[in-house]
C-alpha cells in the first residue's frame, strides 16, 4: 500500500493510494466534455421518448406527440408510391399492346415497370440480361420457341409452357431411346444429321441417307420438313446454330434418348394484368421481338 | 510407496474430496454419454456422445494419474510468504487461444473467398457457407476470444488479489471443460446441428454443457476474490465479474429449449416469435456488450497500465463509465430489429439507450489511450504496446460508428448491408483481435518465464494486420453503403432502379479486398503463433524480476 497522498511526478495528480500488482490509479476528476456530452445525450434521449412511442404501460405504452407508428408511415410511403405510379398506371392498363408500341412515352413506362419486374421474377432463370442459360432460352435473339410477337410473347408469359395452366403451351420433345423408338446407334446417326442441318461437323462414318431417313420417319411431324421447326408445338429451329441444351453430340444424343420439357411458370395470377403487360413489352424490346 | 519419514510427519496420502467427486461424477457421465451413443436417434448426436465418453475417460484417468504423481498436500497458497500462483490452467488456456484464433481466423478467410467465388463451396454440405459461418463467428468470438478472456481473467484475478486461484481442479474443469464446448459447438456445425440463433448456434446439450462449466467458472473467479489480500478490488476485476455474470444470465435466458428427444440433437426454443427476436437479440447485442467489450476492457485496464508503466489516468471515470455501461448497455439489443414487427417503444428504447451509451463506452477508450500519458514514446520502442494502443483507438470508433448506426434513419439505410459486417469487424479484428494480441504477447512471456522470441516480429504482426483492417474495414463501408443505396434507389417513374442480383454483382470486388484484408490479418497471427511458440520453446529465461517473476505453479 502507498500512502493516500502520492502524488504521479508526471501528471501532478494525486493516486487514490491503492495499487494492485504495480498499477495504480490516479485522481483524475471526470473530463468535463465526457460529462456534458454525456448529460447531452441523455437529454435528447428523454425528448425523443416524448416525441415518439416509447415507454410500456400497463396495457399500452405511450405513444409520443405525433402518435408515430412504423406501420402508419409504411401505409403512407406506399400510397405515395402508388399515386406516383398509379394513373400513368392505369393509362398502361387501358391500353392495347400496338398502342404502347406506338407512343414513346407508353413504351418507355412499360419497359421501366417490366425492367423491374424482370430482374425480380424473370431473371433467376433467364439471367438478369435475359441472355438465358442451358435449359433456359435466351431472349435477346430473335429465335422464338412459342413465338416472338408481342400477343405471342404475352401468351407465353401468361400462361407459360408445360406450366400445367389450363391455357399453357403443351408439347415436348419425345424420349425416342428411352421409349424405345429409336436405337442407339440410330440416335447417334440422326444427331449426327441434326448437326449437319445447321452446318457443323458430322462423325467420319456419318450416313447422311440414314440419317435424313430416320429423322424424316421421326422428325418432320414436329420440327418439319427441313427442321426449321414449329412454334405451334414449341419445337425449336434445328437450323439456325441457336441451342438451347448444346449442340455436341452426346448432349444431342441425351435429348433424343431421354426427351425434353423445360418448364415455364403461368404468371397469370401472380403478377397483375398491367404488369404482364408491361413484361411483354419489356421482353419484346430487348433485341428479338417481332 | 510411503518413505519412513513422511510416516513420522503423519500425513498420509489421500484424494481430495474434489479428486474423488470430479472423477467419479464423471465416470458416471461417461457411463451416460455411452448408453447415449448407443441410442442415440442421430449420428451427430451419437458422435458427440462418443466424444463425451471419451472426454469423461481420459478425464478420470488424468485425475488418477495427478493424484498418484503429486505429493500428499497439495500446492501451499503461498511459499516464502508470497503468493503461489496458479498457472497451469492459464497456460492451457492461452494455448488454446492461439491455437482457435487461427482456426477462427482461417474459416472467416475461406468464407469471404466463397463470397466472392461461391465455387468454393465445393457443393459440399459440410463447407458450405451457411455451416461454416457460425463456425467461424463461434471459432472467433467464443473460443479464441472466450480462451483469452479466461486465461486473462485468471491471471489478473490473481495477481491483483495477490492470492492463488479458489479451488484445486476446479480452474482445470474451466479450462477443459470450456474447450470441450467448443468442440461440441465447432463440430456440431459442420453435422448441420444448430438451433439457428444466431452467435448461439449450439444444441441443448452443448448448451447444459456450459451452464457447468459458466457456473464454475463464476465460483471460481468469486471465491479468488473473496480471499484476496488486498482491501480493494481492482477495476479489471468489476468488468471480469460484470463479464461473467451477465453472460450467464444471457445464456440461460436465450436457450431455454425444449429437446425432442433426450437422445437426439434437435430442440425447439421455448420463446416463439418477436418475443424470440427479442431474446435473440437482447442476448446477441449484449453478447457484444459484456463478452467482446466489458471482458476486453477488462483486459485492457490491467495490460496498458502494466505495460506502460503508468497508473490508469481516472479512478473516478472507471466507477461512472463502469456502472453506466453495464446499466445502459442491457437495453440497446432492440435497436437491431429496427423497422420489424417489434413494437415501435421497443426500437425507441433500444435506439435511445445505444446513443446514451456512446459516453460510457468512450469511458473505457479516455481512460485507455490517457494512461499512456507520460509514456507516449513507448509507443516507437514497443510494438506490444502499440497494438493495444491501437487497438483502444477502433474501440473507440467502433463504439462512435455503433451508436451512430442505431439511428433508425442510418439504420434505415446500413441495416442488412456490408456496413454492418464491416462495423463488427473493426470492432472484432480492430479492437478485440489487437487488444487479445497484446494481452498474449505480455502473457505468454510471463507466464513461461521467458523473454518475448522477437519484438520485430511483433512489429512486423502489426502493420500487417493493420493493413489487413484497414482493407477489409474501409471494403465493407463503401460495399455497404453502396448496397443499402442501390437497394432504395428510385427511378423517377417509381420503381426500383436496380434489381438484388445487380446489388450482388456489385459487390464483388469488394468482396475480393475484403478476403484480402483477412488474408494479411491471418498472416499476421500466423507469424504471431510462430513468435510465441519460439518464445516458449527456444525463448531465453526472463532476466529481470519485473512483471513476470512468478513462482512456479506446481
Amino acid at each position: 500500500m502507498s500512502e493516500h497522498d502520492e502524488i504521479d511526478r508526471v501528471s501532478g495528480r494525486s493516486t487514490t493510494g491503492h495499487e494492485w500488482d504495480g498499477i495504480k490509479e490516479l485522481n483524475t476528476p471526470l473530463p468535463r466534455w465526457w460529462v456534458l456530452t454525456f448529460y447531452a445525450t441523455i437529454i435528447w434521449a428523454i425528448g425523443y421518448w416524448v416525441v415518439y412511442p416509447a415507454w410500456p404501460l400497463v396495457s399500452g405504452y405511450t405513444t409520443g406527440l405525433f402518435q408515430y407508428s412504423t406501420r402508419a408511415s409504411v401505409v403512407t410511403d406506399l400510397a405515395d408510391l402508388e399515386k406516383l405510379r398509379g394513373e400513368k398506371m392505369a393509362v398502361l392498363g387501358n391500353a392495347s399492346l400496338a398502342d404502347i408500341e406506338k407512343d414513346p412515352a407508353l413504351l418507355a413506362l412499360a419497359r421501366a415497370r417490366g425492367k423491374t419486374v424482370f430482374a425480380d421474377n424473370c431473371a433467376p432463370c433467364h439471367g438478369s440480361g435475359g441472355a438465358g442459360a442451358k435449359g433456359y432460352p435466351n431472349l435477346n435473339d430473335d429465335d422464338w420457341l412459342w413465338g416472338g410477337s408481342l400477343d405471342q410473347i404475352m401468351q407465353t408469359i401468361q400462361f407459360g409452357a408445360r406450366s400445367g395452366h389450363a391455357k399453357t403451351h403443351e408439347g415436348q420433345m419425345l424420349a425416342f431411346g428411352r421409349d424405345g423408338v429409336l436405337k442407339k446407334d440410330e440416335i447417334v446417326t440422326v444427331a449426327n444429321y441434326v448437326r449437319s442441318l445447321s452446318g457443323l461437323s458430322t462423325a467420319p462414318k456419318f450416313d447422311a441417307a440414314a440419317g435424313k431417313k430416320i429423322f424424316t420417319e421421326n422428325c418432320t411431324s414436329c420440327h418439319g420438313d427441313n427442321g426449321k421447326g414449329n412454334q405451334e408445338v414449341g419445337a425449336p429451329d434445328l437450323t439456325d446454330k441457336i441451342w438451347l441444351y448444346g449442340s455436341d453430340e452426346d448432349t444431342l444424343v441425351e435429348t433424343i434418348t431421354n426427351g425434353r420439357a423445360g418448364v415455364m411458370p403461368a404468371w397469370v395470377g401472380r403478377l397483375d394484368p398491367v404488369t404482364v403487360k408491361a413484361l411483354a413489352v419489356y421482353v419484346h424490346s430487348l433485341g428479338g421481338g417481332k | 510407496m510411503t518413505s519412513p519419514s513422511s510416516v513420522s510427519k503423519s500425513i498420509s496420502k489421500s484424494m481430495t474430496m474434489g479428486e474423488a467427486g470430479l472423477a467419479s461424477g464423471l465416470a458416471v457421465f461417461a457411463f451416460v454419454s455411452f448408453l447415449g451413443a448407443a441410442m442415440g436417434h442421430d449420428a451427430a448426436f451419437s458422435f458427440h456422445a462418443s466424444l463425451a465418453c471419451a472426454a469423461s475417460l481420459i478425464s478420470v484417468i488424468m485425475i488418477g494419474n495427478r493424484y498418484l504423481d503429486r505429493p500428499a498436500e497439495l500446492p501451499p497458497a503461498e511459499i516464502g510468504g508470497r503468493p503461489n500462483y496458479n498457472l497451469g490452467p492459464i497456460k492451457f488456456a492461452s494455448a488454446m487461444a492461439m491455437f482457435w484464433g487461427i482456426a477462427g481466423f482461417s474459416v472467416g478467410l475461406i468464407i469471404a473467398m466463397q463470397l466472392a467465388w461461391p465455387a468454393l463451396n465445393f457443393d459440399l454440405p459440410w463447407t458450405t457457407f451457411g455451416r461454416l459461418r457460425p463456425l467461424h463467428t463461434s471459432a472467433v468470438v467464443f473460443a479464441f476470444g472466450g480462451n483469452v478472456l479466461i486465461a486473462s481473467s485468471l491471471y489478473v484475478v490473481q495477481k491483483t488479489c495477490r492470492t492463488r486461484l479458489a479451488g484445486d481442479l476446479a480452474p482445470w474443469f474451466v479450462v477443459v471443460g470450456y474447450n470441450f464446448f467448443i468442440l461440441i459447438a465447432g463440430t456440431g456445425y459442420l453435422l448441420g446441428v444448430t438451433q439457428s440463433k444466431e452467435y448461439a448456434e449450439p444444441e441443448w446439450y452443448a448448451d447444459l454443457w456450459l451452464t457447468i462449466v459458466w457456473v464454475t467458472y463464476l465460483l471460481v473467479f468469486l471465491m479468488t476474490l473473496v480471499k484476496r489480500k488486498e482491501p480493494h478490488i481492482f477495476v479489471a476485476n468489476w468488468f471480469y465479474l460484470a463479464f461473467i455474470i451477465t453472460i450467464a444470465v444471457l445464456h440461460l435466458g436465450n436457450n431455454p429449449a425444449l429437446p425432442v428427444s433426450f437422445l437426439g440433437s434437435k430442440s425447439y426454443i421455448a420463446w416463439g416469435g418477436v418475443q424470440d427476436a427479442m431474446f435473440q437479440w437482447w442476448y446477441g447485442h449484449n453478447a457484444v456488450g459484456f463478452f467482446l467489450t466489458a471482458g476486453f476492457l477488462a483486459i485492457m485496464y490491467y495490460f496498458i497500465p502494466k505495460r506502460a508503466e503508468r497508473p490508469v489516468y481516472s479512478y473516478r471515470l472507471s466507477i461512472i463509465h463502469f456502472w453506466a455501461l453495464i446499466f445502459l448497455y442491457i437495453w440497446a439489443g432492440p435497436h437491431h430489429l429496427h423497422y420489424t414487427a417489434l413494437p415501435d417503444w421497443a426500437q425507441t428504447l433500444g435506439m435511445t439507450f445505444s446513443i446514451m451509451l456512446w459516453m460510457p463506452s468512450w469511458g473505457g477508450m479516455i481512460n485507455g489511450l490517457m494512461t499512456l500519458s507520460g509514456a507516449w514514446d513507448k509507443l516507437r520502442t514497443d510494438p506490444v504496446l502499440r497494438m493495444m494502443v491501437v487497438s483502444v483507438a477502433f474501440y473507440g470508433m467502433a463504439t462512435f460508428e455503433g451508436p451512430m448506426m442505431s439511428i433508425k434513419v442510418v439504420n434505415s439505410l446500413s441495416h442488412y448491408t456490408d456496413w454492418t459486417i464491416g462495423h463488427v469487424h473493426s470492432g472484432a479484428l480492430g479492437w478485440v483481435g489487437f487488444v487479445s494480441f497484446g494481452a498474449l504477447y505480455c502473457l505468454v512471456p510471463w507466464l513461461w518465464n521467458r523473454q518475448l522470441y522477437s519484438l520485430k516480429l511483433v512489429n512486423w504482426h502489426f502493420w500487417i494486420s493493420t493493413i489487413g483492417i484497414v482493407l477489409y474495414i474501409s471494403a465493407m463501408w463503401v460495399s455497404g453503403i453502396l448496397q443499402g443505396l442501390m437497394w432504395r434507389a428510385y427511378t423517377s417513374l417509381g420503381f426500383l432502379e436496380y434489381s438484388f442480383i445487380e446489388s450482388v454483382e456489385a459487390m464483388h470486388p469488394f468482396y475480393i479486398i475484403r478476403a484480402a484484408g483477412g488474408a494479411l490479418f491471418l498472416v499476421g497471427a500466423l507469424i504471431m503463433a510462430f513468435n510465441l511458440w519460439m518464445t516458449v520453446n527456444a525463448g531465453r529465461a526472463s532476466e529481470t524480476e519485473g512483471a513476470g517473476a512468478l513462482q512456479p505453479a506446481e
